[in-house]
């Protein structure tokens, strides 16, 4: 079972990637080992698809950030385009 | 001139040859002269057909000939130019046939290059034996990084290339850029400071990087300082210096050494866009599978219960109620019936019986029964009519009426 995080559950579209896959992973992992309420494990199938759909739209769209840090100051770099 | 008995001893007489070849000797069994550096400036310049290269090699006060043959000329990683300072390796010997003495060179290496490579040696040296370099300070480079630092010039086509190759591999990254000068005066510490300002945000990973240039251009990278703070870095650092055949302290002291800048942000995005992709379609159907045999499991649960409460079920208990119903409502007709006839069997004997009673029976033989008309009394004595009286005589199939006659 997934730690009962039901509670303080975030929205999808709140997370990034690596939140998004974390608890993929600990949803298919906590479904794979088959135990509890037939309810919440449809209700982690539906969150599971929506994470799923989260990391691959995050993934579709990534676009390389870059910033620019001196004396520890961060800014945004403008590339010199080519 | 007169001639003298005792002639004073005559100067011995050389040929220019024996001279020539005497000169030689000397020049060539001179351990010094015979493997020499020699520092100047190239002037005079030919590289006839032949392959060999001719220079002349000068300075403010002197000039020397040099040739090189063909065989250690196409050994040069360097290319020629009249006006070129550089240092000469080779052995001073002697052309006889224009009398002339030279260097025949077998390497030739720009200005400084050897006082920089015993620099390097000595600081190599020394920051080996502190433990710098060793193999148990290498950390690994995370598989997944999500923020990478990146020290480099702003300005340069390292940055481009590995901005270009982490925007195809992995553009989920964040790229931090720390931009500091790679060469000149300015740069070691300016890379020192943006390793620092690096690792105040905590990257995953640094990759301090430059793109291809001499010994001299890259010498920043062998600084002793900014080899010290690559070794101090908390975060692990790839370095992608200068091109494959080239060594920095840098990439010693580094937790990996990858041959380009390219090659450096290849290094650090070990996990690609397209392993995502597939990591993800396999949890994927994995949530789906699991999902499914979840509700299959489900499903057999609730069919086996069913099958068990249908034998607990009222209705077993009310088919075979009904039975034992029919059972006995057939029982109960049967013996009614049976009663019934017997009955019947009994009222018919007893009906025989009464027949056979019956004074009707007497009236078959002929007798009749005499009845009153006024009251239906059987008359048994002549006293019980009077002449004339009414009565009523029943035979054996009816009855007719009569009037008594005398009394």
């Amino acid at each position: 079972m997934p730690k009962s995080s039901s509670k303080k559950e975030k929205p999808v579209e709140e997370l990034n990637y690596e939140e998004a896959l974390a608890e993929l992973e600990e949803i298919v992992a906590s479904l794979e080992e088959g135990q509890g309420q037939l309810e919440e494990a449809i209700r982690l199938f539906e969150r599971g698809q929506a994470l799923a759909a989260r990391c691959s739209a995050l993934l579709d769209a990534a676009e390389l950030k870059v910033k620019q840090v001196a004396g520890g100051e961060v800014a945004d770099f403008e590339e010199e385009s080519e | 001139m007169q001639p003298s008995l005792f002639p004073a001893p005559v100067p011995q007489t050389f040929t220019v040859s024996k001279l020539t070849f005497l000169i030689r000797k000397l020049l060539e069994e001179n351990e010094t002269l015979q493997d020499v550096w020699v520092q100047g400036e190239i002037s005079n310049l030919s590289r006839p057909a032949s392959g060999h290269v001719y220079f002349t090699l000068k300075d403010a006060n002197a000039s020397l000939r040099c040739v090189m043959w063909k065989t250690s000329a196409v050994r040069l990683n360097l290319s020629l130019r009249d006006g070129m300072a550089v240092e000469v390796h080779g052995r001073v010997g002697v052309y006889e046939p224009q009398g002339q003495y030279q260097l025949y060179a077998d390497q030739i290496r720009p200005v400084g290059e050897g006082a920089l490579f015993q620099e390097f040696l000595r600081l190599k040296a020394m920051l080996e034996a502190e433990g710098l370099f060793d193999p148990e300070r290498k950390r690994p480079i995370p598989e997944f990084p999500k923020r990478i630092g990146i020290v480099t010039s702003a300005t340069g086509a390292a940055l481009r290339d590995m901005l270009n190759t982490l925007r195809r591999r992995l553009p989920l990254v964040e790229v931090l850029l720390a931009p500091s000068p790679v060469q000149g005066t300015e740069a070691p510490a300016a890379l020192v400071k943006a390793i620092q300002w690096l690792n105040s945000q905590s990257p995953d990973v640094i990759i301090i990087a430059r793109g291809g240039g001499s010994i001299e251009d890259l010498w920043a990278f062998n600084d002793e300082q900014v080899v010290r703070a690559v070794a101090a870095s908390r975060a692990p650092v790839i370095s992608g210096v200068g091109h494959e055949t080239d060594f920095t302290l840098c990439d010693f002291a580094a937790d990996l050494r990858a041959p380009t800048p390219t090659a450096a942000a290849e290094l650090a995005t070990q996990t690609t866009l397209d392993d995502l992709q597939f990591q993800l379609s396999a949890l994927r159907s994995r949530l789906i599978s699991s999902t499914l045999d979840l509700i299959a499991e489900q499903k057999a649960a609730v069919a086996s219960l069913l099958s068990q409460l249908r034998y607990f079920s009222p209705e077993r208990r009310i088919l075979s109620e009904t039975q034992r119903l029919d059972e006995l409502s057939r029982r109960m007709v049967s013996s009614l019936i049976h009663r019934i006839e017997l009955q019947s069997s009994h009222v018919k004997g007893l009906t025989r019986r009464l027949e056979a009673l019956s004074p009707l029976a007497v009236l078959a033989r002929g007798y009749a029964v005499v009845t009153r008309k006024e009251d239906g009394k059987v008359v048994s004595q002549v006293g019980q009519v009077k002449a004339g009286a009414p009565i009523q005589v029943r035979v054996a199939d009816g009855a007719f009426d009569a009037e008594v006659k005398g009394g």
